[in-house]
């Protein structure tokens, strides 16, 4: 990459923005993805009774749909991230591209 | 809190045999069984196709760039399959499956560390990757950085990694084998050898992609197929599927429950498994193949779809492998064990998903889904090997022997010889370690990869202060402490050596949340320390690297679009 490019995607406030957005909302959706995995390993490790209750009476346990909310969740994660990168965060990408070269 | 802390060293936590069981599909001595005609046809059937597929990728198979990465003209829905089938190895569906049917609900827990990695690389690394990157994961440790230590540590790291994987691989292969289609354990190995070197040697990373997907593809169906008649068995009502479980399995209602897991360990493995999968170079070497950061972001999706339902079919195979095929004499032995007799299923419990496919679909399915469980192994040794001979020829031949100036020839020709070279080793390893127990083997892999490549990878490229020397020393201290923690830990001192239970001098069998946490501090640590000149230059390149990262200006590949 030449020194002129790099300085003018620098100097662009839509860099900035780019930056900005891309990594508030990664970290926001790790966090978010963290929490609820960690958040279930700490209810085993502590409190393994309580995935272990009864759902609605029967046999089976409440452990069962949150293990299903938690691979369901992942795969609801990576959509809104991919949605959005390949929407909003790809256009403005292309515009401080176009204008670097420029 | 101190008495869960004290039952630790004792505790065996109920995740963790998970990780031995998934490395080799099959632990322990098995009876070589009546030869299987259905399945080997079925598996001639894969094999010539995907020796046809050899051949038509081997002559678009011309640059470096086509046998490293495809040409880089790979799908992001394509790769997506890809990756989930570098995932869904006959070790985790077997393994898993046979976790469900022995354990239940901790089976599902296991699959779940396995699949939250994902949304986390796409988060923070995928886009990055592919914006820096060309061939390996190397390229991107060592963009700013020393080409010929970083280089050679990632390559160290990786054929590390590549190696331990593929002993795990090839002796389950070959016990697998010997129950499946009652072939010699030597024969089987061998046979791996030869077509895995064949595929990557003539059709490069082309290849090697289409044979994943290929079994991706039928893999998938087969187990829905399984599970759909599972739950058809049940009138498709969970509840009764769960119920039945419960009046037969020995366990009963604590199968729907989690069992004793100790905190320590569990947020290790969980560690490992997590942020082992961003360091594996087999799996880091896909996000090459796309041709820009979208088409990257894209596969992640997919390929977390894929594996998402993947876990959960095996959740249903094991349950319904209880319920149909526990129990029932024709899928049960009685063995001497210790002395003792023991009843279990035929083959052992890593069988419940093969016996399963008998149960429902008789013998035409039970063939079909030996063969897919054989070209499973096939599609991921594949893989790895594929990544070894990137390593070893871009890394260390290209750019640490020639300094960058190699010619194409010459370094297609040195990544051929590495494959060939890779597939003897593995057929010997194999051989070697027929009799070992290996169970350690694949926990020891994740570790190593999120202990040494993760740390140097992710601090490339989010931490300006990262400098060689902080990089190297680093990750050489994940490295050693990993392989070290495991040695003295249950896993390898008492499992293997044969000392006492609770003798291991270190307590864990995931070392990941010490060993990763030692190799982030001592990287920070030497570079911050690091006040030469060269640190200071490669700190200035951060700026630079970060533009290129963040809008894929420059990367390679990008100039077709």
């Amino acid at each position: 990459m030449n020194e002129d490019i790099l300085k003018r995607v620098q100097a662009n406030p839509k860099f900035a923005e780019l930056v900005q957005k891309r990594s508030s909302l990664g970290w926001l959706l790790s966090i978010v993805m963290l929490a609820i995995y960690y958040g279930f390993i700490l209810v085993l490790a502590f409190s393994p009774a309580t995935l272990g209750a009864s759902l609605s009476g029967g046999v089976t346990t409440v452990g069962i749909p949150v293990g299903i909310f938690i691979i369901v969740s992942a795969f609801v994660l990576t959509g809104i991230y991919v949605r959005k990168a390949n929407t909003e965060f790809d256009q403005l990408n292309q515009q401080i591209i176009e204008e670097a070269k420029q | 809190m101190k008495s869960w802390m004290k039952s630790t060293a004792l505790a065996s936590l109920s995740l963790l045999p998970a990780v031995a069981m998934a490395a080799g599909a099959i632990d322990g001595d098995v009876q070589k069984q009546a030869t299987n005609w259905t399945a080997i046809i079925m598996f001639l059937l894969f094999v010539s196709g995907t020796l046809y597929i050899t051949y038509w990728a081997a002559r678009r198979t011309q640059s470096a760039s086509d046998f490293y990465t495809g040409g880089g003209g790979i799908t992001g829905f394509q790769n997506g399959l890809a990756i989930a089938g570098d995932y869904m190895s006959a070790a985790s569906f077997l393994g898993i499956s046979a976790m469900v049917f022995e354990k239940g609900y901790d089976g599902l827990i296991y699959s779940m560390g396995f699949l939250v990695g994902w949304p986390i690389i796409l988060f923070l690394v995928a886009e990055r990757l592919r914006n820096l990157g060309k061939f390996t994961f190397a390229d991107v440790a060592s963009y700013r950085l020393q080409q010929t230590p970083v280089r050679t540590f990632a390559a160290t790291g990786t054929l590390v990694v590549v190696a331990l994987y593929l002993i795990a691989q090839m002796v389950g292969a070959g016990k697998l084998i010997q129950l499946l289609f009652g072939l010699n354990y030597s024969t089987a190995v061998i046979l791996v050898g030869v077509l895995m070197v064949m595929y990557v040697m003539f059709g490069g990373m082309l290849a090697t992609t289409w044979v994943q997907i290929i079994k991706a593809v039928i893999l998938l169906s087969g187990a829905t197929f399984m599970a759909f008649m599972v739950m058809a068995s049940v009138g498709f009502s969970p509840e009764t599927l769960f119920q039945k479980a419960t009046e037969v399995h020995a366990k009963g209602l604590a199968i729907m429950s989690p069992g004793k897991a100790d905190p320590i360990d569990s947020i290790s493995l969980g560690l490992a498994l997590m942020f082992g999968t961003a360091g594996l170079p087999h799996i880091l070497m896909r996000f090459f193949t796309v041709s820009n950061a979208k088409e990257a972001r894209k596969s992640v999706f997919y390929a977390t779809g894929f594996i998402g339902y993947f876990y959960i079919l095996t959740f249903i195979i094991g349950f319904g492998a209880i319920v149909l095929v526990l129990n029932q004499p024709a899928f049960m032995e009685t063995i001497v064990k210790d002395g003792k007799p023991l009843t279990q299923l035929l083959g052992g419990n890593n069988m419940a998903a093969i016996h399963l496919s008998h149960a429902v679909g008789g013998d035409l399915f039970y063939g079909f889904i030996s063969a897919v469980a054989f070209a499973t192994i096939l599609a991921v040794v594949a893989g790895l090997t594929l990544s070894g001979a990137s390593a070893v020829s871009h890394d260390l031949y290209a750019s640490v022997i020639k300094k960058g100036k190699a010619n194409e020839k010459d370094e297609m020709r040195v990544s051929k010889l590495t494959t060939l070279a890779l597939g003897v080793i593995a057929i010997v390893l194999g051989l070697v370690f027929e009799k070992q127990n290996i169970a350690f083997m694949v926990g020891l892999a994740f570790s190593i990869a999120a202990s040494a490549n993760f740390p140097v990878l992710f601090l490339s490229m989010f931490w300006k202060g990262l400098t060689t020397r902080g990089a190297v020393i680093g990750g050489a201290i994940g490295l050693v402490s990993a392989v070290v923690m495991i040695i003295l830990g249950p896993a390898v001192w008492v499992d293997v050596m044969g000392h006492a239970k609770g003798s291991a001098p270190f307590p864990y069998k995931n070392p990941a949340l010490f060993s990763m946490s030692l190799a982030f501090f001592f990287t920070w640590l030497f570079s911050v320390l690091d006040t030469s000149k060269a640190a200071e230059e490669e700190k200035a390149k951060f700026d630079a690297q970060f533009v290129r990262s963040m809008t894929g200006i420059g990367a390679s590949g990008a100039s077709k679009h």
